[in-house]
Formats: C-alpha cells, structure tokens, sequence
C-alpha cells in the first residue's frame, strides 16, 4: 500500500473544483486512457490575466486526483505569469510530498497547467517538441532534460518515477543513462534547444489517441446504426487490432468491415502505413 | 490499527487468507513446549518429527497423493523454481520451456529469466489465451517437441480464477516423454484435485492461500520422476530440500488441508453462490462493467471484474473507507506503470483494464458482506466517474 498524507488523502477523497469550465479561456488536456492517468484542466482567465476559476477532470490514482484538486486551489487567485512558474515540486510540497514512484502524477499537473497557459496565449508547448525517446509513453528528450534539471535527478529509475519514460517495455533505458549523463555533465546545454526542434514522429500513445478519435467520430456510428460496434485491442507498430463486437462479431461480412471500411478511414486520417486486424 | 476487526470485508483471498483458527491451535506446541528437532534422536525431538509426519499424510490426502510425493518448502515460488529448474537439470540437453502468458511472477520472470540471464540458451514458448482466458490447445499440441524440457502451466489463474485443463495437457506432455509442473497455489483446497490419477510430474502450493500461514510451501513430486534439489543441504525431506523443517508452519498447513478437504463442498456451494450473487449485483447495478475471464471455467471464490473510465487504485481506495478489500490489475496498483498482464494477454481494453477490480471470496465471507459490498460500490464508480474526462456519461 502506497504511504499518502493525510493532504492527499483529503484531496483525493473530497476533491475541490472538479468540473469543466464553459467557454474556458484556456485548456490543457494532458496524459490517456492507455497511459492509466489523464487530466483536463480548463481556467478562466479575466483581462488583468488573473485566473479567477480553475477546474480538472482527471483519470487516475488517487495521486492524479489529488495533484490536480491541489493544482486548481493553488492557481485560483494567480495571474498568469506568476501560475507559468508552478513546478511540479510545488505541486508535491502542497500536498505534503507523494511517494516517489508517484511524482509523474505531478509532473502531469505542471504539464496540464503549460498547457492550458499556452492555449491561452496561443503559444506552441515548447515540450512538444523535441524527439521521443519513450515510445511506450511519448516521452520527450526535452522533457526528460527539464525534469533531470528541476527535480535533479541522478538515477534512470527517478526519470522513471517523474516522467514515466523507460516504465513501459524498458528499451530505451540506454538512452536515458546517456542522456542523463550529459545533462549532468552539462554537455547538453552545448546544443542551442532549438536545433533539436524537429517535427514529432507520431509515438504509440499519439496513434492509439488518434485512431481511438477517429474510430469513436468516423466509424463507430455506422456500425452501430446495424447493431455492432468496434473496439481497439492494441497498437503495435502500424498493426492496428480491433474486435467486432455486437452484430459485426458473427457478420460474415466484417472482414471486409475491417479491411474496406476501417483500414480505409484510418490510413486516410490517421497514418499510411497502419494495417488493420481483427483479433483473433 | 488495521486488524481484521468484525467490520473489515476481506474479499482479497487470493492474495493471502486468514489463518483459521484451528489452524493456530493446532501450532501452538510447536511455537511453545514442543520444540525440538524432528531429526533428532531423543524421543523429545521425535515427537516433532512424528507431528511432521502427520502433517505430510493430511497434505497427501487433500491432493490424492502419497505422502512421500510431498515435500514442505518455504513458499510457492519455491516450489516452482524447483520444479523448473530440476526439469532443466534433469535434461540439460533440452533447451524449450513451454508455459503461459498468464503466469503468476513466479513462472514468469523465472522463464524470462532462462532466457536473458543465460544469453537465450532456452527457448520459452508463451501459449496465448483468447478474450476469456482460455487457451488454444491446438497451439499447445503444435508446441510440444522432443527439445521440450518442461510445460509449466497454471491449474488456475490468480487475477482471473479461470482454470486450465491441466488434466488433459498434463497427459499430452506425458505422451511425449515430457515433464509437466503446474502452478496450483489457487487451486488447493478451491477444486477438486486427484493427482493419482493424472499425468503431473510436479505441482506447487503456498499455505497461505488455504488459510496456513505465510512462510510455508510444498512441492509435489510424482513418483519415479527424476529430481535434482534447489536447495542444498542436510538430509531433510529425504534429501530433497535441505534446511531444518518449519515446523510449526508444516503443521499448519496439515490442519488446513484437512480443512480445506472438509469444506470443499462448502467453497463450491455456499461460497460460489456468494460469489455469484455479488459479481450478477455488481453487473447489474454498475452500468459499463464487464467480468473478465470465463464465465464456468473459473474457481468458485474469485470475480474479475472492470469498471470502465475509472481507475483501480482509486477504487481500491475508496472502497477502503468502507474497510472492504480487494484488489486490482490496474498499473498504479502494481508499482509498475503497466495494467496487469493477464488482462492485456486476454485483450482487455485499456478503457477497462485499468479499471479492474478482483474480489476473491472464502468460507469466512457472509451474505450481509456481499450485500454491503453491492449497496457501497456503484456510487463509489459513479463519483469516480464524475470526475473522468473520458466518461461520457
């Protein structure tokens, strides 16, 4: 069992601000389903850029919870500016500290917050950016590199803890060690950041977020006008499986469901190169 | 301050269970006034070894074996090494494992183990399962080789409950001159088990899950099959397992499996009726939720089921203000950062793996438990849900 404070406890229990805000002026939409944590946060924001509201929506542990309820009381009140330099360490100490396997759920706080301000100011997430090196979870180098810094992290298994990379199939630990050791050593900082600002590849988290949109928007209302519906299984690489489930399952027509009219739609919006399969 | 008072539900049995009062009763001496050492030669001594002795034919008699086949080990991932890797030993010229892709960890990470640790000098072969747990015995057929040192499966699976058909793939392992190990800790005392009759070489359990102690093991070893110890050491379970003998714990496990023999109709009829009840109620009242695993083929005290759009510890952790336990397959509860296993071999989705919970029942649970449990549960989802961005509710 995990060690919460009683601030955590409390946050989790009877979280504050729960909700989505109409009209919001700015919202950051963080983290998915397949990832186990997610988190909506919308402010309303007046014209002296002071945000007057604030309220999340979050999927996830009872840390998740309760490091957005916190983030919301904490940003209430502020002006923008002074809100843009929340650190998730600020998010952590007002909940009384988390364990240290849980600090993601802060990060994805910070991360949450970066977000709705650049929505608001209409500004690119610089984070973004940058090359992915978790694919498991969409991590970033640049996020990795920030986190190191902020939080000075000094093992591949506190990159784990804060940002989630390396958590999932364990391959590109390599690369973290090296690119702990450069931040560390300082090397890094030798590349101006913005060299590295090249567009993203679409990571698996990105793909299955994207395939999930298009198959709730493009194709599950057709099925279900006959009885059926689709679920997505897994996204490996560009294979794609999905189950028929309802009257698609014993249709003896749904491999050309899958093949003619799902593949279509998602190699048309999403990638190319996916293939779509039924599990079998 | 977390003691199982009378108001604690314990719906976590699979995890581990109480030790049943007669269960202590029965250990006592032997914490106390009976301490010696079985293999001792004064009588003091040789009364212990004579309680061992009792405790090894009760054991027996639970598993329709002979109580040289029995030997006490500390846990059941113990016993699984063991069995495993005396397999390995026995034939270091076969270089395949077969097994699972459901195992407990104790398998698991012991065969993936056999591969990275020793550069891939064996092969693992992983048998899926379909969406309710089940496997392709076509799959298993085509996997068998004369390569094949040993086929370890699970008799049933922890998270899920449902059970394999050892029986019948323990005779097809048999047929080509193959050892067959399977994982029975959640079996034990929950089904029927005659192993006189069947084809397993080996067969793990873990005292703890038939309300013994934690701390205590055993493996089956069928007669005539060849056997090389994990442990090292003095002459102790006629040289199989080397270490003095737990043997307060031995004699536990003695009571319990006479126990577990006695209220095997009870688990089956009155449990699984529980069991039951609560899974239809919790369906039934909780919209979007969804059993994982077989329907029949599955042990009578355990229910998997998902909630989606929630998360699993947050469940957990409400349904903890209301002192009832159980468990979950989602990745915050693992410590890891990935849903349990077992549901991703199933192809549960992620909208639902991560929010599933696992109740496994015992002869101590009661109807007003399930009933409470059914009245506090669909509020807790639907709170959750409330705050979820992905429900559309």
């Amino acid at each position: 069992m995990w060690e919460y404070t009683d601030k955590v406890q409390e946050h989790f229990l009877h979280p504050h601000n729960v909700g989505e805000i109409e009209k919001p002026s700015g919202t950051g939409d963080v983290g998915s389903l397949a990832c186990g944590d997610a988190l909506k946060l919308t402010l309303k924001i007046n014209k002296d850029d002071i945000i007057t509201e604030a309220k999340f929506k979050t999927f996830g542990c009872a840390s998740a919870i309760a490091s957005s309820s916190v983030l919301t009381d904490m940003v209430t009140g502020m002006s923008v500016d002074e809100a843009a330099k929340i650190t998730n360490e600020d998010i952590a100490s007002a909940l009384g500290g988390l364990p240290k396997e849980k600090m993601h759920c802060s990060v994805m706080g910070r991360e949450a917050l970066e977000a709705a301000i650049a929505d608001y100011r209409g500004q690119v997430l610089p984070m973004a950016q940058g090359e992915i090196v978790c694919e498991c979870f969409g991590v970033t180098d640049l996020e990795i590199i920030r986190a190191i810094k902020e939080s000075s992290l000094r093992s591949v298994e506190e990159i784990t803890n804060f940002t989630k990379a390396g958590g999932g199939c364990g391959k590109c630990e390599d690369k973290l060690r090296e690119i702990l050791q450069q931040t560390v050593s300082g090397k890094e900082s030798a590349v101006p950041v913005n060299v590295k600002l090249k567009p993203k590849r679409m990571t698996s988290l990105q793909k299955i977020k994207k395939i999930e949109e298009v198959l709730e928007r493009e194709i599950r209302p057709g099925l279900r006008k006959d009885g059926g519906d689709i679920e997505l299984i897994d996204v490996d690489g560009d294979f794609v499986i999905v189950s028929l489930r309802g009257a698609c399952k014993s249709c003896h027509k749904s491999q050309t469901t899958i093949k003619e009219y799902v593949e279509k739609k998602l190699r048309e919006l999403v990638l190319e190169s996916l293939i779509v399969e039924e599990e079998n | 301050m977390a003691s199982a008072n009378p108001k604690t539900i314990y719906m976590d049995n699979n995890a581990t269970s109480r030790v049943a009062p007669e269960v202590v009763e029965a250990m006592m001496p032997y914490l106390t006034e009976s301490y010696g050492n079985p293999s001792s030669m004064h009588t003091f001594g040789g009364q212990v070894g004579e309680a061992v002795k009792t405790a090894r034919k009760k054991v027996a008699d639970l598993l329709g074996a002979d109580p040289e086949e029995i030997t006490f080990t500390s846990c059941g991932t113990e016993s699984d090494s063991t069995a495993i890797l005396s397999a390995l030993r026995t034939f270091p010229e076969k270089r395949h494992v077969i097994t699972t892709r459901v195992e407990h960890p104790a398998v698991k990470n012991l065969c993936d183990s056999l591969q990275t640790v020793t550069g891939h000098k064996y092969k693992v072969t992983r048998l899926k399962v379909d969406s309710e747990g089940m496997l392709d015995m076509a799959e298993y057929e085509a996997a068998l080789t004369d390569d094949t040192a040993i086929v370890s499966v699970m008799w049933a699976n922890n998270e899920t409950g449902v059970i394999f058909p050892v029986e019948e793939m323990a005779a097809m392992a048999k047929q080509r001159g193959i050892l067959f190990h399977t994982d029975a800790v959640q079996a034990v005392g929950k089904i029927d088990i005659d192993l006189a009759q069947l084809d397993i070489d080996f067969l793990s359990l873990s005292g703890h899950k038939l309300h013994a102690p934690k701390g205590i093991g055993v493996l089956y070893i069928k007669r005539g099959t060849l056997f090389v110890p994990f442990l090292t050491g003095g002459h102790q379970e006629s040289g199989r397992r080397g270490g003095t003998e737990n043997v307060a714990s031995i004699v536990g496990l003695g009571r319990a499996c006479e126990l577990a023999g006695e209220k095997m109709a009870e688990e089956n009829g009155r449990v699984k009726q529980l069991r039951d009840k609560l899974e239809e109620g919790l369906l039934a009242k909780v919209p979007k939720s969804m059993l994982n695993g077989h329907k029949t083929a599955r042990l009578p005290n355990t229910a998997n089921i998902s909630f989606e759009f929630v998360e699993g510890e947050a469940i957990l952790l409400h349904m903890n203000q209301h002192r009832i336990c159980a468990s979950s397959g989602s990745a915050c509860t693992s410590g890891s950062l990935e849903p349990s296993h077992v549901l991703r071999a199933m192809g549960v989705p992620f909208t639902a793996a991560h929010g599933s919970i696992r109740f496994s029942l015992s002869v101590y649970n009661t109807e007003e438990e399930v009933d409470f449990v059914i009245e506090k549960m669909p509020a807790i989802i639907a709170s959750l849900r409330k705050m979820s961005p992905f429900w559309k509710g």
